[in-house]
């Protein structure tokens, strides 16, 4: 009954997201009709044949396309679509389950300051990173060009996490108030620590603050590479894990008479969701609201079974963020995502607090 | 079956617990009861593995509750907690569903076993008619309820509960407290913190009475309830009867008025004499009465309260050595309250009176009485200049 119903609405959002990716991708500067991407798409599929040589790849369609609009949909519209679809389904699926373990609505997956912390490793390579590798010199700055930004931002990230974690437990216990009042207290203190970086921040000023907003500008299918494995992992993890945050919303007693290893079931939640925040942000800045409102609107349409939220709502982030992302870059200058999200995010959040009592679960 | 072994218990710099020893066999339905900040949540909470005691064991069927995993505590004890998060939108059918917890691996679905011990429990307690609602839309009531519902799908054979019957009407409290007690003769362990003495009486087999963290009597009702006991620990007076229809205790809390050093005497029998005894134990005042036929309602009223009680067989004439008693307990009165029309051997009490007073409506002798309504009487008696040195209550 549940699993059905969780197949039947995580099948609709998946047919809603390939729409919107098939859309998104006919949609910009070059015109490409929907067919060409199509065409595309198909020539890209590789069927693996044994023969006595071993492995062969095999593309069975071979449409007639165009090289440059091959170019552009496969190297710069599909990366990026592809990616948002990621740090979109990231960033709801991490917000839908700090809303369930804070059983607090207003919960986001930045909430014990995981995006301050990636913010902090990202603005530090930006400002002092160039610095860094031309005084290492030699072949070191190669290799960091591509992954230092994401690097430094996971792993602002995590130790944050980790940090504001270990600052919240004692005697084995993590109370949630306290978790949730030391991670204000850090994400205050992680703001002062990059505003005074801002300030020394030169030429990397422009850069610095773009990245804040979050944008998904810089998109590359290796990022797509290196984020949607973590994502992914994360996901199988959490969905597991769907009945025990059920029961947690109980509230932590209840959920240990019923047999939950609470303190167990908070750090594998905790940490599954803050690396999975993480992975998204990393690779994309600090892309605000859809980790709060994705989760919120999924669970006024489907109820608030984890089991049946957790997929529909990561879902329906990938097509929130491929959509508003699409916007973004629509206009006449390629506007930050973050910007757009926020903008349409808050006014809804807004409709809701009026027309629906959103202070429970 | 639970037993507790000389559990300690410190909460920061506070003892909660100190030394309670107890055992609860199968099928035995045991009432904790004690004033606020007694002990009992905390003793339950200990039985369910929620607090690891600072001394001593606490062991279910055998086991060490501090030894075993919270999935295997889940499947021994279920626990009715005092109150309860319930305010989101699962369906109360999905609610019971997670008693099943305990007996369930992360991925498995709902086995047979799983969806009839969900439908069995919201039958039996009377949850079945709102399964589909969301537990948002229900009334505190109805969700202790649920909450109840949920603990019977865990099929433990130890139930605890904390206060189930608080925010109940009087037709749940009774089905809730007989369902215990059903579950109780097929064998469960069955423990419940209740702060109704007269329900505990009634449906418990045995009472342990809590104070300051300590048992202080545990055993069958009518031995614990005691109302020199209940004043060591509610540090209140009470009157224990017997409630006429159940046959059980009945413990009625007294107003804590300081004893004066007024005395009243009351003359007459009926509602009217029962309602009039209990008014004035509650303002503190003395009480003694009669002649008081055996077997009348301010008899019994009066056996419990008043500090003395003078009774005849009833439909004979009334022995004289019980009119000189009575007479010489309303001479050393205050005042004499004559309640209803005076049978000739209260008329001779009612000479010995230095004072009389009569409730409105009643005929009284020759005139001699002052006549007050029941509401005036306390104000009246204690106006009364005291003309005797009181006999202390014991």
């Amino acid at each position: 009954m549940v699993l059905r119903r969780a197949l039947a609405w995580s099948a609709g959002l998946a047919l809603l997201f390939v729409t919107v990716v098939l859309v998104s991708a006919t949609l910009g500067y070059a015109d490409i009709t929907p067919l060409s991407v199509a065409y595309v798409v198909l020539n890209a599929v590789a069927v693996p044949t044994v023969d006595t040589s071993g492995v062969t790849w095999v593309h069975p369609f071979e449409f007639v396309v165009p090289a440059t609009t091959t170019t552009i949909v496969r190297e710069i519209r599909l990366p990026r679509i592809v990616l948002g679809g990621i740090v979109g389904f990231a960033l709801a699926l991490a917000g839908t389950v700090m809303q369930g373990f804070f059983r607090n609505p207003m919960a986001d997956p930045s909430i014990i300051g995981v995006s301050t912390g990636a913010a902090v490793g990202a603005v530090a390579y930006i400002v002092f990173g160039a610095a860094l590798t031309s005084a290492v010199g030699g072949i070191l700055p190669q290799i960091v060009a591509g992954w230092g930004l994401p690097a430094f931002a996971f792993v602002g990230a995590v130790v944050t996490a980790f940090g504001v974690y270990l600052i919240a437990s004692e005697g084995g216990r993590t109370p949630v108030a306290t978790l949730l009042l030391a991670g204000v207290a850090i994400q205050t203190f992680l703001g002062a620590v990059i505003s005074y970086m801002l300030l020394h921040a030169g030429d990397g000023l422009e850069g610095a603050v773009h990245w804040l907003m979050g944008h998904l500008q810089y998109s590359s299918w290796w990022r797509v590479r290196v984020a949607l494995p973590v994502v992914a992992v994360f996901f199988v993890l959490l969905l597991a894990y769907a009945r025990d945050l059920n029961v947690l919303l109980l509230g932590e007693d209840d959920a240990r008479t019923l047999g939950i290893e609470v303190e167990r079931t908070k750090r594998v939640l905790l940490a599954a969701s803050s690396i999975v925040t993480a992975a998204a942000v990393a690779v994309s800045g600090v892309i605000g609201f859809v980790g709060l409102i994705v989760p919120h609107a999924m669970r006024l349409v489907v109820g608030p079974d984890h089991r049946i939220l957790l997929p529909t709502s990561a879902l329906a982030g990938a097509v929130f963020l491929v959509a508003t992302d699409t916007v973004a870059r629509m206009g006449p200058a390629e506007m930050p995502v973050g910007i757009i999200t926020a903008a349409l995010g808050a006014p809804f959040f807004l409709y809701l607090l009026t027309k629906r009592e959103v202070h429970a679960l | 079956m639970i037993r507790l072994d000389s559990v300690g218990i410190e909460l920061g710099e506070t003892t909660v617990l100190d030394g309670v020893s107890l055992s609860v066999e199968d099928g035995q339905f045991l009432a904790l009861v004690g004033p606020n900040g007694a002990g009992k949540t905390t003793l339950l909470r200990t039985c369910n593995g929620l607090l690891g005691p600072s001394r001593g064991t606490v062991t279910v069927d055998g086991r060490d509750v501090s030894e075993l995993s919270a999935r295997e505590i889940g499947r021994l004890v279920a626990t009715v907690p005092q109150e309860t998060s319930l305010a989101f939108d699962f369906e109360v059918s999905e609610v019971v569903a997670m008693g099943r917890t305990p007996h369930r691996s992360r991925f498995s679905t709902a086995s047979e076993a799983d969806r009839a011990a969900v439908e069995s429990a919201l039958d039996r307690t009377d949850t079945a008619q709102f399964a589909d609602r969301s537990v948002s839309a229900l009334s505190g009531g109805e969700r202790q309820r649920v909450v109840f519902a949920r603990a019977l799908a865990q099929e433990t054979p130890v139930l605890l509960l904390d206060e189930p019957t608080a925010s109940l009407d009087i037709n749940h409290q009774v089905r809730t407290l007989s369902l215990a007690r059903d579950l109780a003769a097929e064998g469960k362990t069955v423990v419940a913190a209740i702060h109704d003495l007269d329900l505990a009486a009634r449906f418990c087999d045995s009472v342990a009475l809590l104070s300051d963290g300590e048992i202080l009597a545990s055993g069958r009702p009518e031995e614990v309830l005691d109302a020199e006991r209940l004043e060591t620990a509610f540090g209140v007076r009470s009157a224990v009867g017997t409630n006429p229809i159940t046959g059980t205790p009945t413990v009625t809390p007294l107003s804590d008025a300081p004893p004066g050093d007024r005395h009243v005497h009351v003359l007459g029998g009926g509602q009217r004499a029962a309602r009039t005894i209990g008014r004035l134990v509650d303002a503190g005042i003395e009480v003694t009465a009669g002649v008081l036929p055996e077997g009348d309602a301010a008899a019994a009223t009066a056996r419990s309260v008043a500090s003395d009680l003078v009774t005849a067989p009833p439909f004979g004439p009334v022995p004289d050595d019980r009119i000189r008693a009575a007479s010489s307990l309303a001479e050393r009165a205050d005042a004499t309250v004559i309640t209803a029309p005076l049978t000739d051997a209260n008329a001779t009490v009612a000479t010995a009176s230095a004072r009389l007073l009569a409730l409105d409506g009643v005929e009284t002798p020759n005139g001699r009485a002052d006549v007050v309504t029941e509401a005036e009487l306390t104000a009246a008696a204690e106006a009364t200049s005291p003309t005797h040195s009181p006999t202390k209550r014991s």
